[in-house]
């Protein structure tokens, strides 16, 4: 059973996708119908169980690859069970706070601040674990191991920096307070991608089963372009927030070289892929094209919003959230289903229907994601619009102007959650197979 | 160790941050403000949710019977809080307080040809 814990992981992460869908779905519904189980599950209940949940999908299912991937054994299999029941028991205790309402903390970490110490120490566990295991081979690591290394490091700093705010200090100064919720935020966003980036780069290096892009120095140049922005990109968020303009100028130039990293080299290893590697793990192989594919979306809007001249039409509209979005669903997801259907091909549990089925679904998926994206582009522009050249209506009538806009959004999104949930129950089933082929 | 000094002048340098220190009843606005999630509909600095209006510079268009009002008016989106005589004035202040500390959305911000924006402060602010 212990050594099934990375496959836990994963499992745990899949069902955290299909909870932020179904989360995501009803906040979607409320927009259009305000009074949707307002009181049973008011918007502010719903929105941070969707952000929650979502967290939830990208750190386990990528914290479930890393183990996996490492071939955890002996007695860091214990440390692995402790740190997957640890994040699960926390999560469902956080899940039960906002239930029931009980909310503390800044958003995207709404919950009580209490639940900060189970979270720091699973992820301390997850240090202890990678840096003992990797330790021997330290001097000849590729940058995926440097990228995993650096993602949980500093994870647990930000993750600390975020709660900064409990000092009397931070919060009797507002505008220090907000900069600071935004750094943290910013970075431990950076932190998560680093696991999933890093996630992607093994993955593409299995693949191909030629690991000299990941030990070239063009790889480690990017990797270290990618920390550069991790660190100190984080302040396009807050270019209208009266700070220091030293603190906003660093932010601009460094945002400039952001999404440039993955491309060049998703496309270099692209370029070198053997054919019969593609159809040995054509699933894989086409996620991470798909995931190339939202890379090249997002990185003109990425580009573009952080300059400040845009930034300030854009900021606070959902122009915010379609970037938001096009990271999380279309880059993050894509890499991380990549991850999962590249370990379940190795294993054989895949048949050639289940393969075809799931390649219908992300059909029906990215069209709709598409069409989503593009809504809520619509929508952001149509509310700057409104900020800047036509603010006589009430924020209440630009919502309604926004109706059928809002039921757009909610069809498309429908569209996402048929897609991802018929891929979902697909890929536990056959986790579920790994785990019951291994059976003692 | 850059980063480090780095993140040590983003904790302790007063000056990049103007002179802005909230008063006991607005910390206790503010905490009222994260107990209730306030944040995950409104936006302050163009930060937050989407579902209602911007509140950073409410206090200067709205009066406040009006904003009491809406405290526990449970109209349309908005949820059916009960917030007593004292926890409304706290919410007031909290507004008051950061309604002083700039502009959001910043209207009168100049574009400059590089694409920088020069924001401008709050006429009357701190």
């Amino acid at each position: 059973m212990k050594k099934h814990y990375p496959l836990y992981f994963i499992c745990a992460g899949l069902i955290s996708l299909a909870l932020t869908l179904l989360c995501g779905l009803i906040g979607g519904l409320q927009y259009v119908t305000p009074d949707f189980v307002k009181n049973s599950l008011p918007f502010y209940a719903v929105r941070p169980l969707h952000t929650l949940f979502a967290v939830g999908w990208i750190v386990l299912t990528a914290t479930g690859g890393i183990y996996y991937y490492l071939d955890v054994k002996g007695q860091h299999q214990k440390r692995t069970a402790a740190h997957f029941w640890i994040f699960l028991l926390t999560g469902i205790g956080i899940v039960f706070s906002y239930l029931s309402k009980n909310f503390e903390g800044k958003e995207y970490l709404e919950f009580p601040s209490f639940f900060y110490f189970p979270v720091v120490l699973g992820w301390i566990l997850f240090g202890v674990s990678y840096f003992k295991i990797q330790v021997s081979s330290f001097g000849r690591w590729p940058v995926y191991y440097w990228m995993w290394a650096t993602g949980i490091v500093l994870m647990i700093y930000h993750f600390t920096e975020a709660h900064l705010w409990l000092l009397p200090y931070f919060k009797e100064h507002f505008v220090q307070n907000v900069a600071i919720q935004w750094k943290a935020g910013g970075s431990f966003v950076g932190s998560w991608n680093m696991l999933v980036y890093g996630t992607s780069m093994y993955v593409m290096a299995k693949i191909a089963q030629d690991e000299r892009y990941a030990l070239s120095r063009k790889a480690f140049f990017f990797y270290f372009l990618g920390l550069a922005n991790l660190m100190f990109g984080w302040a396009h968020h807050i270019y209208i927030v009266p700070v220091s303009p030293w603190i906003r100028y660093s932010a601009y130039i460094i945002s400039m070289t952001e999404w440039i990293l993955l491309v060049s080299i998703i496309y270099d290893w692209k370029k070198g892929l053997k054919q019969e590697r593609k159809i040995a793990f054509s699933l894989a192989y086409k996620l991470m094209l798909l995931a190339d594919f939202w890379v090249f979306m997002n990185i003109i809007l990425a580009l573009l919003i952080s300059i400040p001249a845009i930034n300030l039409f854009t900021h606070g509209t959902h122009v915010t959230v379609a970037h938001s979005m096009g990271t999380t669903i279309g880059i993050n997801t894509m890499i991380l289903l990549s991850s999962v259907t590249f370990i379940l091909e190795q294993r054989n549990v895949l048949s050639l229907k289940d393969v075809s089925k799931i390649l219908k679904s992300l059909k029906v998926f990215n069209v709709s994601f598409v069409l989503f994206f593009m809504s809520l582009m619509l929508m952001g522009v149509k509310k700057s619009h409104w900020i800047f050249f036509d603010n006589t209506p009430t924020f209440s009538q630009l919502q309604d102007k926004l109706h059928w806009l809002h039921i757009m959004f909610v069809v498309f999104g429908v569209g996402i959650v048929i897609g991802l949930y018929r891929i979902i129950f697909l890929l536990l089933r056959a986790v579920k197979n790994v785990i019951n082929l291994e059976a003692p | 160790m850059f980063f480090l000094v780095y993140n040590f002048k983003i904790y302790t340098g007063k000056e990049n941050y103007g002179n802005v220190v909230l008063s006991e009843k607005a910390v206790r606005g503010q905490n009222l403000w994260l107990k209730n999630n306030c944040n995950s509909c409104h936006q302050i600095y163009g930060l937050g949710g989407y579902l209602g209006p911007e509140l950073t510079n409410i206090y200067s268009f709205k009066d406040e019977n009006y904003l009491k009002a809406m405290l526990n008016s449970g109209v349309k989106s908005m949820p059916l809080f009960n917030f007593d005589e004292a926890e409304q004035d706290e919410l007031l202040q909290f507004f008051k307080e950061i309604d002083q500390t700039g502009l959001s959305p910043n209207l009168e911000a100049v574009i400059k040809p590089s694409g920088w924006i020069s924001i401008k402060p709050k006429k009357g602010g701190i």
